[in-house]
């Protein structure tokens, strides 16, 4: 048998496969079943955000950076907003800042529901989709009442915000979260904990912290391997430094450090910890006007500045550059997908197809944040 | 490490190939760094015990001015937790630069990229093709003298 | 009966019961318009509301509308978002590969005429219907839940008034 003649096989997964997570394309090189080089093609949804933001006022880049990771709007807005307010010298109100803090951890957790209901999905368990699903439809509804949007908001101005928030939403936001701790548990239970599940994902596509730090891997995804960095203890942006929530990392509980499975567990994690944030926001959210440091005119001095900021795909970070006109000079949006993508070659060598999906999966990947 | 300690350790190292330190804008300080010895300043700051920029933060290219372009580095440790932004200016005549990517992996990516769209030539990347355009596309859409091609391949492309 | 129902007046039952008549455009079309398989495909941030849409809380499924993977199973196409230059390309293939009869429902303002995109985006194709043909718009960005089911149910109209005598484009 040793004179058979094998040859490697090259095959497309994409841009139009259920598990590619939107239009990313990903060239494997197989031998066998094995897959030896994973090439991944981008570009199928650049959105030309950078050449937009050149032509358009600074407030109005914020409808853009909505679009961008589409699954996490708030947390775009917030981050480019943090940048844009930096360069402008802007000290926002106390009630604004508890406000965005209770906004970007409610989308952190809707976006953790998307990445473990489509991991689940990716898996073959469809059944945790739909409850994902129905929670985050929940968060969405919350959204809807304070600024009539369930996706992209344009709700996180320079300065403010476009709207206050109203005491139904208020005590719709201690319904949910009371409604939604046992959820999480239950969430555990069908799907983090099942037998099945973990098979398909522990010891699967192993990222070592040395490699995970050089390549500029962040978020739940470089948690996953155990490094404690979240930029919003680490960077202090906003007013997170006044809140108590722990950083959780992948400690190999089941599988090894900095496996699928880790990376997914941390996002289990993290949605707990955000509603302990949230929960610490909501009664303390002092009174005032959420407009009143909207400047009229956006204009700022020649400069620039880059702002980190922890979305919950990773470091998500705006490098905006003035040069005193109405319109920014450059834009370059720093997105975590990007770079928690460009290591799936390096990890995923040696195994199966079907691991693939899996790994990829695992990164939580938004195209609309990789192409931008 | 304060900015200033760190770029006078660069300076006693690399002397004219580190520009002067501007504070005057708003936000953080920078320096230009010599595109061609971008590399060895790069590894020296990764490996030096004091400073140890792990992690490349962002790389961005820069349309910045009517002669040149330029290449952004945003660095930042994990192991020190201090961060630094580094420059260089490049020719639009001759955009060359050396490339870092096999300092920080995470500038592979981000190489490509700002070849793609903003048109420099790293040399030593491993694999400079264009990253978000497709492959016969011409031109580079983030300089600012870049004008929308009519058609693509047969669809029209302006509204 | 749930089949009788939905044909009522254009179906004729037989005492006996075991036999209806009706005519072949109506039998075609109500088969058509009530299993319209979709192609598992989403673009950008519309997908995430076509998601949305086909989970627990809007129910696609009582439509009869269920995501296929492939294009050789399916009958309808969701085009969920920005379509690029570098991907209309691959629409128009799936398009091609998909068995007639095919519709395809472009949803939200991207694939409709180009969205946000329309003026400065080098890279976005202004509207789908530049490459394929479209059966209905459904505007927004991104439509909601309801709106998709509007224009889901509008191309369920489409179907209905379709006949084998008369050519349809």
């Amino acid at each position: 048998m040793s004179e058979l003649k094998t040859e490697q096989l090259s095959i497309n997964m994409g841009p139009q496969h259920p598990s590619t997570h939107g239009v990313l394309r990903l060239v494997l090189t197989l031998d066998g079943e094995i897959v030896t080089e994973v090439k991944p093609v981008l570009g199928y949804l650049h959105r030309c955000f950078e050449k937009h933001c050149e032509s358009m006022t600074y407030p109005q880049v914020i409808p853009y950076t909505d679009r961008m990771d589409y699954l996490n709007s708030m947390n775009n807005e917030l981050a480019y907003v943090l940048a844009a307010e930096k360069l402008l010298g802007i000290q926002v109100p106390e009630r604004v800042e508890y406000i965005r803090v209770i906004m970007s951890e409610l989308q952190r957790i809707a976006s953790h529901l998307v990445a473990i209901g489509t991991y689940g999905n990716d898996a073959g368990a469809f059944t945790p989709f739909l409850y994902c699903f129905m929670d985050r439809e929940k968060i969405l509804e919350l959204f809807d009442i304070v600024c009539g949007a369930r996706l992209l908001y344009n709700y996180i101005w320079v300065g403010g915000l476009s709207h206050d928030i109203t005491p139904e939403f208020v005590t719709k936001t201690k319904e949910f979260m009371k409604y939604f701790r046992p959820r999480i548990k239950q969430l555990n239970n069908l799907l983090s904990y099942n037998k099945i599940f973990i098979e398909r994902t522990a010891g699967i596509g192993i990222l070592p912290q040395d490699v995970a730090i050089n390549a500029g891997v962040s978020g739940p995804t470089l948690r996953g391997s155990g490094v404690k960095y979240d930029l919003r203890k680490d960077d202090k942006y906003s007013i997170y430094d006044r809140f108590d929530f722990d950083v959780c990392v992948g400690t190999g509980e089941r599988g090894v450090v900095g496996d699928s499975w880790n990376r997914y567990i941390v996002r289990a994690y993290e949605m707990e910890q955000s509603l302990r944030i949230i929960e610490q926001a909501i009664d303390n959210i002092p009174e005032g006007d959420v407009q009143s440091a909207v400047p009229k005119r956006v204009k700022p001095v020649v400069g620039e500045s880059y702002v980190r900021t922890e979305s919950p795909k990773g470091e998500l970070a705006y490098y905006i550059i003035s040069d005193g006109s109405l319109n920014p000079y450059r834009i370059k949006a720093r997105s975590p997908s990007f770079c928690n993508l460009s290591v799936i070659n390096q990890i995923s060598r040696g195994h199966m197809i079907a691991d693939v999906v899996m790994i990829l999966g695992s990164f939580d990947i938004v195209l609309g944040c990789i192409d931008r | 490490m304060e900015i200033n300690e760190i770029y006078n350790k660069l300076k006693s190292v690399f002397g004219d190939g580190i520009g002067e330190l501007k504070t005057d804008l708003p936000v953080r300080p920078f320096f230009f760094a010599d595109a061609s010895k971008i590399d060895a300043v790069a590894l020296f700051l990764r490996d030096e015990v004091s400073l140890q920029f792990d992690n490349l933060s962002c790389l961005s290219g820069v349309d910045y001015n009517k002669d040149n372009l330029a290449v952004v580095y945003h660095l930042c440790s994990y192991a020190l937790g201090h961060q630094l932004v580094v420059k260089c200016l490049v020719p639009k005549s001759d955009p060359k630069i050396k490339s870092v990517s096999d300092v920080w992996a995470a500038a592979e990516w981000h190489e490509r990229e700002a070849f793609d769209l903003v048109g420099m030539i790293f040399e030593g990347h491993p694999d400079l093709r264009r990253i978000l355009l497709p492959d016969d596309w011409e031109g580079h859409p983030l300089r600012k003298d870049y004008k929308v091609p009519e058609f693509y391949n047969g669809m029209k492309v302006p509204y | 009966m749930g089949i009788l129902n939905k044909l009522d007046n254009s179906v004729e039952q037989f005492e006996s019961g075991n036999i209806i008549i009706t005519s072949m455009d109506k039998l075609l079309n109500w088969s058509r318009l009530s299993s319209m398989w979709q192609m598992f495909f989403g673009l950008a941030c519309c997908a995430i509301e076509m998601m949305a849409t086909s989970a627990s809380h809007y129910d696609l499924d009582r439509f009869g509308i269920i995501p296929r993977p492939s294009p050789r199973h399916v009958d309808i196409i969701l085009i969920s978002g920005t379509v690029t230059l570098k991907m209309a390309t691959r629409i128009k293939r799936l398009y091609d590969e998909m068995p007639a009869p095919k519709y395809i429902l472009s949803m939200g303002s991207c694939a409709n005429c180009g969205g946000p995109y329309w003026e400065h985006g080098y890279h976005v194709l202004k509207g789908i219907d530049r490459v394929i043909p479209v059966d209905v718009y459904v505007p927004g960005c991104p439509p909601r839940p309801e709106a998709l089911l509007e224009g889901l149910i509008k191309l369920q109209e489409k179907i209905r008034n379709q006949s084998l005598a008369k050519h349809t484009a």
